[in-house]
């Protein structure tokens, strides 16, 4: 167990591209740390950093109390899961799962307990003799975890482990590698391009884009008060409505006219408007009008898309309440906006 | 597995019978007309022959001479079959760590596999030239007297390194693209899991290796055996003397040169026992696949 500390960690290839600018964190021990982006954002270029299979261009990563930026992948008492599995296809599930800790020089027969202890933690016990063809993506994918687990490791790594599972199975496993990781208090960092895994899973989340750092922050946070439009609209499912508006005489404005809020002192001129589709409400007496064009029904609740002043939009309703699609009157709880200026930045 | 069907009976034979008189009549009616010929011994100037039975075949096996280019036959087959493969391997896992460029090397290798065995041969030739071949003088600076086609040792050391040099890059191509279809990833995981760089070589890429690794042995073996008549035959320029060579050259050199058909049929049906039973050998591999192949 272990803290890990990134300290203006950068990485260019070779061929010039910078993947990751430089960028600090601070993990504490124990902590479930996810990293979310959009594909080509660089969290995977990070944790492989921190793997050491990426040499680090500049900066300074500590496992612990030790810098390890030139440390073998081997030796920095880390554990990784990869998104194919990556099981070594010629040997047994308890080959597999072994086979780190048989060139640690451990003794053969604690091997035996912790591989018996980890199969029992995994319910992989009745296929220890099996080969990893024989698996199915659930079981291959819990052999990853044992080969992790065992190891007894300062830091797991997950690289998008459970892109390759169905729908389902996906659930049960993050609910699954949550709860061990909670039992087994190992510090973890995650990388997924799945925010509802990122949310659902995460002590706090680290959001990436075009390799830079957009925000760090609990879920709740980062739900509530993204600190840019790509936070914004990248967490959340539907994501956050963001509308083109002005602040003028003191209120922001959308096109059209409608005033929405009172604006923040001293700021004039064009603004994004952002605001979650659960924090609008239909009310006759609103002051904006919701061109319904479609009605999403998802069980539980409603989705309802269709556009404010012209711009794409879409509000959450409980199952309680019908509407026909056309225009509708609703209100946007003034507390829950966030504005935006026009770099995308939160004001 | 579906299964395609014919209305009509004689169309199926129709279309194979281009494939299997190919078959009879280079490789079944040449084969039947060894067999014969061996149980007679042919007058040296063509105007007959008489039966003698297994006569050919007793010679040969009482034969000093038949045991050692025998001998040298399995020498030099595991010679090059050994480096062919070794050398392949090492140049294989070394590129395969390399990716810039990987490609132009690939193909600059893959060059010497589209050079004709006569044609290595003469390369050879000219390599080991007495008086201006660098390799000669490569050899002199370490004081080794080199002279190809006299001393025994150094033709046969010339033969061997032709013949390797000849096979390693089909070997290359074969075991770089079977390093370069196993995920990235495996060979990651390996990479948290063991610190040595030789014990994951071991642990983890040489068995992966092992089902291309399998099948090149066996095309190596009979490249060596049979594949290097070309490379033999310009080294030793169809004079043996005291030169080396190997069974197959033999048969040419016998039957062509010494006129002696009988006889050589007589090793011919020998060398053809000797395939069957090596390809024996690798349909009962095959059956027991399970150990070394794998999805």
């Amino acid at each position: 167990m272990a803290e890990v500390k990134l300290n203006s960690v950068r990485k260019i290839y070779p061929n010039g591209a910078e993947a990751v600018t430089p960028s600090s964190f601070h993990i504490q021990d124990g902590e479930f740390v996810v990293l979310v982006g959009p594909s080509g954002c660089g969290k995977s270029t990070l944790l492989r950093m921190i793997a050491g299979l990426e040499e680090i261009t500049e900066g300074e990563l500590m496992i612990g109390d030790r810098v390890v930026n030139h440390t073998d992948p081997a030796d920095r008492d880390i554990a990784m899961v990869f998104q194919n599995y990556a099981l070594y296809p010629h040997m047994t599930v308890k080959k597999n799962i072994a086979y780190g800790l048989k060139n640690r020089k451990t003794p053969g027969d604690e091997i035996e307990r912790k591989v018996a202890e980890a199969a029992q933690m995994l319910n992989l016990g009745d296929y220890l003799d099996r080969k990893p063809s024989q698996l199915s993506g659930g079981q291959r994918q819990r052999v990853a975890m044992g080969r992790a687990i065992v190891r007894d490791p300062a830091l797991f790594l997950f690289d998008e482990p459970l892109s390759n599972l169905d729908a389902k199975l996906r659930n049960q496993m993050r609910i699954e590698i949550k709860a061990l990781q909670r039992r087994l208090g190992v510090t973890s960092i995650y990388v997924t391009h799945d925010q509802v895994e990122a949310m659902t899973m995460a002590d706090r989340i680290i959001v990436l884009n075009g390799g830079r750092i957009e925000q760090i922050g609990s879920p709740s946070e980062i739900y509530h008060n993204p600190t840019s439009t790509f936070v914004a609209s990248f967490m959340g499912a539907p994501p956050m409505n963001l509308l083109d508006a002005r602040i003028a005489d003191g209120t922001v404005q959308l096109d059209g006219g409608a005033h929405v809020a009172a604006a923040p002192n001293g700021k004039t001129g064009p603004v994004t408007l952002g605001i979650r589709p659960e924090d609008v409400k239909l009310d006759a007496a609103g002051a904006l009008h919701f061109d319904i064009d479609l009605i999403e029904e998802l069980g539980a609740h409603r989705l309802l898309h269709g556009k404010v002043a012209g711009q794409p939009f879409t509000t959450h309703l409980l199952k309680d309440v019908t509407v026909e699609p056309g225009r509708h009157g609703v209100r946007i709880d003034p507390s829950k906006l966030c504005l935006f200026d026009t770099t995308g930045s939160r004001l | 597995m579906k299964r395609a069907g014919f209305a009509n009976t004689w169309l199926p034979i129709l279309l194979l019978i281009p494939q299997l008189s190919i078959v009879a009549i280079f490789f079944y009616w040449p084969a039947l007309e060894a067999v014969q010929s061996s149980f007679f011994l042919q007058d040296p100037f063509g105007f007959g022959s008489t039966f003698v039975g297994f006569e050919n075949y007793a010679d040969l096996f009482g034969s000093a001479e038949y045991r050692k280019v025998a001998w040298f036959t399995v020498i030099f087959t595991l010679l090059v079959t050994f480096l062919s493969l070794a050398i392949a391997l090492l140049l294989a896992v070394k590129a395969d760590t390399i990716l810039r460029g990987a490609k132009t090397y690939r193909t600059l290798l893959m060059w010497v596999y589209a050079v004709a065995p006569p044609v290595a041969g003469f390369i050879g030739v000219i390599m080991f030239n007495q008086t201006w071949g660098p390799l000669t003088n490569l050899a002199g600076l370490v004081g080794w007297d080199f002279v190809l086609g006299v001393k025994f040792n150094d033709t046969a050391f010339a033969m061997v390194l032709v013949s390797v040099w000849k096979q390693v890059p089909v070997n290359f191509i074969f075991f770089l693209s079977g390093l370069q279809s196993f995920p990235k990833s495996v060979r990651e995981a390996a990479l948290i899991d063991n610190r040595s760089a030789s014990g994951r070589f071991w642990d983890i890429t040489f068995p992966l290796l092992a089902p291309t690794g399998f099948f090149l042995l066996i095309t190596n073996i009979t490249y060596a055996l049979f594949d290097t008549f070309g490379v033999v035959d310009t080294l030793v320029k169809g004079e043996p003397g005291n030169n080396p060579m190997t069974l197959v050259y033999k048969v040419y050199v016998d039957g062509f040169r010494g006129n002696d058909l009988g006889g050589s049929s007589a090793q011919s049906v020998i060398l053809m026992v000797l395939v069957l039973v090596l390809a024996l050998t690798v349909f009962q591999f095959r059956l027991v696949e399970r150990r070394i192949h794998y999805t």
